[in-house]
């Protein structure tokens, strides 16, 4: 297996997605093993977890939000300055070092840093590849052609994969548009979460003062996720003005560092909400599970969004959500608001509904609990694990 | 006759620490960063008291003893008087041994460096009155001649001085309000018919406040004899309004730059040439009538080259957060709570919109220098924050906000 990034080290849903899925697929008559850029302690008994590289994670996350060159620690000792982008092909080359002559039947590689390594590794071994799509260039460009470097590398891949895995419809059909790639090449398998990893919400909120603004009758809506034009966010100040106009009582909160953070203080200001619109930065443990608790409503407008985790994990917590329709969770999640990302005067409409409405919310939240009880990664992990029998031919496997 | 008027101005807010949403409804503490931080209080007075105050007032004390002509004005603010009894009485004293000379006078102000007069009129007087009361419990003197925070002038505020009493005020001499005049004469604002205008010579002012150290300068290096010899030039001149920062002294300028050795000597230089000599503002105002009247509808600052206030409500977040602060007024005094009221002055103290600003941001400028903050989106996020929080301590008291 072929990643980027575990928890705790990631950035945002990727990480979380391979290592439920990893979990999942060890309980199954597999010997998985996965091949990190960076070296850090992971609290993982049910694979082994390799450094491709003898490098720190930080810089690598780091560069993973922006392409900005950062610091790289060589295996010899040796430091050079990387982007992202000579990153991956770093990583390409110490990969098939670090595999060497060890045994491998399938190789699963999750979105394009890993891509080039998988395939060189396929060259060498021999073996079949399937390549994981968490999302596609065009999304993480928030519906623009993106890097045409990066594309190469996706449409090059695709072509050479064997099978492709895409993490909702909405992806494949993405993978279809953007790179004429062949349906039948191309399995959905969408992303779970398992409610036994929902940690337990404390009594006591990190909150104080938006606890506090609920008891005087205000309603908090949030956010949580990259600060990025994928997300939507410039949309959702624009509509959070609608709303308040008419329920002044609403706080927004957006959790999350990112590329937008000051366009997006900036935003609130010059929309005249500023007052309403708090910004916490990227936050991890309690503070980020207390986030999602502390909201009336999750909103998650992205313009694209390939799956979109944090709908699950909102869901988790008890918190009724809002989603856009561009998004893979909303083909497993019926009990959702759901909005064109394109489409303001709706999106307040929709939120103000969810404000107003405390039925609405209960039902949205017991009816949603009840959808994400059915889904599991087993099922999941059942559906990776024929994939592999298929293309290999064999039962028992050792999967890079 | 000519003189110099030498007006300094000192000041240091109470900069906000970095205050999260976290913080809003469980700590107060918006002014009590660690002692390590950037917005550390205590530490910037500390240092600022170490490289320009002290040595500053040791020499101009040495000045005034060795120049009976020697004289200067100077406006401090409450904000800072209040720090330097908490963490500098040894400055403070300094200060007061200067004054205790009678040849340096206090300039009037508001007490918490605020914009205040174009927000509310009420709050704005209040401040006034606040910082007449500290300089007198102080300096035992009693300002007579008004300067606005950041220098912020028009005709509303000269009419106001004008009614309050005041018999001079200061402005800057910024060439789209004198037009041919020369800055260095008396003047009387328009619709005004008591009170008397000093007007900032920025280019003599800046010469010594920003270029001194500047090394690309074409004058470089900029020594006492080279600079009253300027002054002396212009044979009609009456007064040369020098204003400034006092901070110039040893933090703008630093030591090394030569700033101390230039203080040291300007006076003797000017005062060789017979008929010079040096005013307080009072003094030149009381000794030269005005030759003209200025008129102003517009406000004009020190700040910039705009010279308005577009440094402080120039951006959408610096207009957010200030009418957000000042909406409060009414439910705030309404309380009674000093605590409360005081903690919602100090965020009006208006290097907090300052650092908000994003002009020059990417220059890395000035502005930059003088902010404790990495950007002003931060600045913007603590203050918004603590704002929160005031809000938060209104409620309590059932204060709907």
């Amino acid at each position: 297996m072929l990643g980027w990034e575990l928890p705790p080290h990631n950035s945002g849903g990727l990480g979380v997605a391979c290592y439920q899925l990893c979990k999942a697929l060890s309980k199954k008559d597999i010997d998985l093993e996965f091949i990190l850029p960076y070296k850090a302690e992971h609290n993982v008994d049910f694979m082994k977890v390799t450094a491709a590289q003898p490098q720190g994670v930080a810089e690598i996350l780091k560069s993973g939000i922006a392409y900005d060159s950062y610091k790289y620690v060589l295996e010899d000792g040796r430091v050079e300055w990387h982007d992202i982008y000579s990153q991956q092909l770093l990583y390409e080359h110490s990969v098939e070092k670090v595999v060497g002559s060890k045994p491998v039947d399938i190789i699963h590689a999750h979105d394009w840093l890993t891509f080039r390594a998988a395939l060189r590794l396929k060259a060498s071994k021999g073996c079949p590849v399937i390549l994981h799509v968490h999302s596609v260039e065009s999304d993480r460009a928030g519906g623009k052609r993106g890097n045409p470097l990066v594309r190469e590398i996706e449409e090059t891949s695709f072509w050479l994969a064997d099978r492709i895995i895409a993490v909702s419809e909405l992806t494949k059909q993405k993978i279809i548009a953007d790179y004429d790639i062949p349906a039948d090449k191309i399995e959905v398998v969408h992303n779970h979460l398992d409610t036994d990893n929902i940690e337990q919400i404390s009594e006591v909120t990190d909150y104080t003062y938006l606890q506090h603004l609920r008891s005087q009758g205000w309603h908090v809506v949030t956010n949580i996720g990259r600060l990025t034009v994928q997300k939507g966010l410039v949309n959702l100040l624009h509509a959070a003005r609608e709303v308040i106009a008419v329920e002044p009582k609403t706080m927004f909160l957006f959790v999350g560092s990112g590329e937008q953070y000051n366009e997006l203080i900036e935003l609130a200001a010059e929309l005249g909400i500023s007052k309403n619109v708090v910004l916490t930065g990227f936050l991890r443990g309690k503070a980020w599970r207390d986030s999602y608790a502390i909201g009336d409503l999750f909103v998650m407008p992205s313009v694209s969004e390939p799956f979109g985790l944090t709908v699950l994990e909102a869901i988790g917590y008890g918190t009724p959500t809002m989603m856009s329709k561009q998004s893979g969770v909303s083909e497993v999640i019926k009990n959702s608001l759901k909005v064109d990302f394109w489409d303001i005067q709706e999106m307040a409409n929709q939120i103000v509904g969810a404000i107003r409405n405390e039925s609405l919310r209960e039902t949205l939240s017991l009816g949603a609990s009840a959808e994400l009880e059915r889904l599991s990664w087993d099922s999941a992990a059942e559906q990776v694990a024929r994939l592999y029998e298929n293309s290999s031919g064999k039962k028992a496997l050792a999967a890079a | 006759m000519k003189a110099i008027v030498l007006y300094m101005h000192v000041h240091q807010p109470y900069r906000v620490r970095h205050y999260t949403i976290f913080d809003a409804a469980n700590k107060h503490d918006y002014f009590d960063a660690a002692y390590d931080a950037r917005e550390s209080n205590q530490k910037v007075l500390e240092k600022v008291a170490e490289k320009s105050y002290l040595p500053t007032n040791k020499k101009l004390l040495e000045l005034l003893h060795a120049h009976p002509e020697f004289k200067l004005s100077l406006s401090i603010t409450g904000t800072i008087l209040e720090q330097l009894e908490k963490w500098s009485p040894k400055a403070l004293a300094s200060f007061q041994e200067l004054v205790a000379t009678g040849r340096v006078e206090i300039v009037a102000e508001t007490y918490h460096h605020s914009l205040a007069f174009f927000y509310s009129r009420e709050e704005f007087e209040t401040q006034v009155e606040m910082h007449r009361n500290k300089v007198q419990q102080l300096f035992g003197q009693t300002p007579q001649v008004f300067r606005n925070t950041e220098l912020a002038y028009n005709n509303d505020l000269a009419y106001w001085a004008d009614k309050a009493g005041y018999k001079g005020i200061l402005a800057e001499g910024w060439d789209s309000v004198l037009g041919w005049r020369s800055p260095n004469y008396v003047y009387r604002p328009h619709y005004t018919s008591n009170i008397r205008l000093l007007m900032k010579n920025y280019r003599l002012s800046d010469d010594i406040a920003f270029r001194f150290g500047n090394q690309a300068w074409s004058e470089w290096p900029l020594t006492a004899p080279k600079f009253a010899g300027w002054l002396n030039d212009d044979q009609k001149a009456t007064n040369y309004n020098l204003f400034m920062d006092y901070e110039t002294f040893g933090e703008h300028q630093w030591s090394e730059s030569g700033i101390f050795d230039f203080l040291s000597h300007l006076p003797g230089e000017w005062l060789k040439q017979d008929g010079n000599t040096f005013m307080t503002v009072s003094e030149a105002i009381d000794t030269f009538d005005p030759v003209d009247t200025v008129d102003t509808p517009q406000t004009v600052t020190w700040a910039d080259t705009e010279r308005d206030l577009s440094a402080w409500t120039g951006n959408a977040m610096q207009q957010q957060a200030i009418r957000a602060l000042y909406d409060l007024q009414s439910k705030i005094i309404g309380t009674g709570d000093l605590a409360l009221i005081e903690d919602w002055r100090r965020l009006q103290t208006s290097d907090h919109f300052y650092y908000m600003c994003t002009k020059w941001f990417n220059d890395g400028d000035i502005h930059a220098y003088f902010s404790p903050y990495e950007t002003p989106y931060e600045a913007f996020m603590n203050f918004m924050n603590a704002y929160h929080d005031v809000c938060f301590r209104l409620n309590q008291k059932g204060v709907e906000t």
